[in-house]
């Protein structure tokens, strides 16, 4: 961790972004795929510190707000009931389904734990062998390994109480379903570093081929953006299409192979439903027929659930990119993390709800939302 | 590969009321302000508890006192830098001394779990009466009640304190105005991540304490130098972020703070960057923020530095007349964040 403030150097920054300055001739819109990157860009304010000509779009990759309301109506059914140990990472619990969140169902006598590892709730389920426990297995590549990892583990330690409600997404499906879209304004991505740090980056030289698009890997310090950013900027100013490593820290070309070999024996890839923005083919995973017994959706019977989702805000826009948080109606004043309309506003890593915290200056506040507390 | 047709993207559902308590309801955030706008205040209704302020200024037989109430329900009982014995007495001492007054007598209420070992119950107390002695107040009454097994934590505690209000001390959130000097008195977030060190079982490599200390005496060094300091707060839950964020409210003025003048001690900005948090908002216990006529915040600064408990004083922001009610701060890059109420409690991120 001593590398913190160096990532953070406010001369180096001014170097990278001089640069960027110099380099830009016309402008270009960039899309950064991760949620984490999204949280760095507007906590540090670096979209108001490149050159006008430079376009940051927000990806749809927060896993918090990706997940589907159907998955999240299927945890909450399972979280309430009272056999039930449900545990989730902390960012879940405040993400509505239709009808409430794990926070109200914890209020209403149910078992829900924040954990910060899959391991943690296998623990907890060789302590409580009476009760079923279930992990809440979402996000992106990064997160999948250490949950196949717990699935394999339980199988290995003979742990029948344990189960996964997996709701995993893939990253390139995604791209794909970007760069598809008529509507899509996106000219090159800022790939995610933590999900090629697993995965490598051998999926990736074909779509910067196919849409023409340069691809960077990029890292999630204020510095590995603007070099990100920098690299992006050089591409796209000498007509190439290239996919280039700036987070090489981190990233190798092959990834973790001993990750992949777990995602391989313990999931399958299959057709996934992103929340806000509909069915991506191949853009998931679930557990594979020889680990069906750990999952929570069979275990459970958890199916014919009815989900409500009125169209009243444009997080599917926001995710695609189309649109920027506050050019939604509903921003700051119908949709607030105090009410949010959308997982994207519920998520720290979401955009809106980055936007919210980051971005009002040229609002005031609510009353309700800026008062003293006793 | 099939196209993704955008039209038809929707929304879930808005969740507007809270039909029941959620653990936000006691984050220090904005729903703890909503529970006490919408429940608390309209049922007593009294134009002192409309202040909201940490503690009550009361007026008895001519005599101004400080007033103050404080829960603690914390887990574990016992921490790095403390227990929930010294939680007790410091938070509320430090409720009065952000009156301005010298804590003078202190309530205590003890709610126990039956089944709890008497040897816990005796280290609470013995810590409540270190405390207490080293704050130089009294524990003048008190209370106990068991609970069934199973119906709370061990140890539940309550204390309430009185002190005077020296004469010419008016600390309030109404008498910030623009150009006021923002001073902080030391390193923040070391007791939240202290206890979340210990109660996840989460290991940052190096143990951090807490930093729970009574601030009578550092107050009183402060208004040695001037009375005339406007406000006083110790940013316990909600951090940093949530006290200033209540005072630019309060007073209808702007914050800007310089982000890279907050003292973060690096053990727990890199335990808050592996959790995803945000070391603005984590809670203190010994620390305290100052809003300073500008004329005496050199002095005011300097008598903190002489203190032990503000060794650490720095200058972190001013307030401004753009913005009013608002918090800004100023990135190390260089770019500006709006820094907000938080909504309840913070959680860690999933990546």
């Amino acid at each position: 961790m001593k590398y913190l403030e160096e990532f953070q150097n406010p001369e180096l920054a001014r170097r990278l972004l001089d640069e960027i300055r110099a380099t830009v001739t016309r402008p270009w819109a960039l899309m950064e795929v991760c949620g984490g990157q999204t949280h760095t860009i507007i906590r540090h304010g670096i979209d108001q510190l490149l050159p006008d000509e430079v376009e940051l779009i927000h990806g749809p990759g927060c896993p918090v707000c990706v997940t589907p309301l159907e998955v999240i109506d299927k945890a909450l059914e399972i979280a309430a009931r009272p056999d039930v140990i449900f545990c989730s990472f902390g960012d879940m619990l405040r993400v509505p389904g239709s009808d409430r969140d794990l926070f109200q169902v914890r209020s209403r006598g149910g078992d829900v734990r924040v954990v910060y590892s899959p391991l943690d709730a296998l623990k907890i389920a060789q302590q409580n062998p009476h009760r079923e426990v279930v992990f809440f297995g979402i996000g992106f590549e990064t997160t999948a390994p250490p949950n196949a990892m717990t699935v394999h583990q339980a199988r290995k330690l003979g742990i029948p109480n344990f189960s996964l409600l997996v709701s995993h997404v893939r990253v390139p499906p995604a791209i794909e379903a970007i760069m598809t879209s008529p509507s899509c304004r996106v000219q090159a991505f800022l790939a995610a570093g933590h999900v090629c740090s697993v995965m490598g980056m051998g999926e990736y030289p074909e779509l910067a081929d196919r849409f023409q698009v340069p691809i960077v890997v990029t890292g999630f310090e204020p510095l590995d953006i603007l070099e990100g950013v920098r690299r992006t900027v050089r591409q796209l100013e000498r007509g190439e299409h290239t996919v280039d490593n700036a987070y090489p820290r981190a990233v190798r070309s092959e990834g973790n192979p001993a990750a992949q070999a777990m995602l391989a024996d313990v999931f399958e890839v299959t057709d996934r439903a992103w929340r806000g923005i509909g069915t991506i083919p191949a853009s998931g995973w679930r557990l594979s027929e020889r680990y069906r017994d750990y999952d929570a959706e069979y275990r459970f019977s958890v199916d014919g659930i009815t989900t409500r989702e009125p169209a009243a805000c444009r997080s599917g826009e926001v995710l695609q990119g189309l649109i920027k948080p506050h050019e939604c109606e509903a921003f700051g004043t119908a949709c607030t993390p105090r009410s949010p309309l959308g997982a994207t506003m519920v998520s720290s890593e979401g955009a809106c709800a980055a936007y919210y915290l980051y971005r009002r200056l040229g609002t005031t506040p609510t009353p309700q939302e800026a008062s003293p507390v006793a | 590969m099939p196209t993704v047709d955008i039209s038809g993207w929707t929304c879930p559902t808005p969740l507007r009321d809270q039909p029941r308590v959620v653990m936000g309801h006691g984050g220090g955030g904005a729903l703890s302000a909503e529970l006490v706008q919408q429940i608390f205040a309209p049922a007593f209704g009294g134009e002192i508890l409309a202040q909201l302020g940490d503690s009550a200024a009361v007026s008895l037989g001519g005599v101004r006192l400080a007033f103050s109430t404080d829960s603690y329900v914390v887990r574990p009982l016992f921490f790095p830098g403390g227990c929930i014995g010294d939680l007790a007495v410091n938070g509320t001492v430090n409720d009065l001394a952000m009156s301005g007054a010298r804590a003078a007598y202190l309530s205590c209420g003890f709610i126990l779990e039956e089944g709890v070992e008497m040897p816990v119950v005796a280290g609470v107390a013995d810590a409540m009466g270190a405390a207490a002695r080293a704050a130089g107040v009294e524990v003048a009454t008190g209370d106990t009640k068991v609970v069934e097994a199973g119906h709370g934590d061990g140890v539940y505690l309550n204390t309430a304190g009185i002190g005077l209000i020296p004469a010419g001390v008016d600390l309030r959130p109404q008498r910030v105005v623009p150009g006021d000097v923002v001073i902080v008195s030391g390193d923040i977030g070391l007791h939240g991540v202290a206890i979340m060190s210990v109660r996840e079982g989460l290991e940052f490599g190096v143990e951090i304490e807490s930093d729970c200390a009574a601030l009578g005496g550092l107050v009183e060094s402060m208004l040695a130098v001037t009375p005339d300091l406007h406000v006083l707060r110790d940013p316990t839950r909600g951090g940093l972020a949530a006290a200033l964020c209540e005072i630019a409210s309060a007073s209808c003025t702007g914050i800007v703070i310089q982000e890279r003048a907050i003292p973060v001690p690096s053990a727990v900005a890199n335990a808050c960057a592996i959790l995803g948090l945000d070391p603005m908002y984590v809670a203190n216990e010994g620390k305290l923020v100052a809003f300073v006529p500008r004329e005496h915040a050199d002095a005011v600064l300097d008598a903190m530095r002489a203190h032990p408990l503000g060794a650490g004083a720095r200058i972190i922001g001013e307030t401004v007349e753009t913005h009013p009610g608002m918090v800004v701060a100023r990135t190390p890059l260089g770019g500006t964040r709006v820094v907000d109420l938080p909504l309840g409690e913070q959680l860690p991120r999933i990546c």
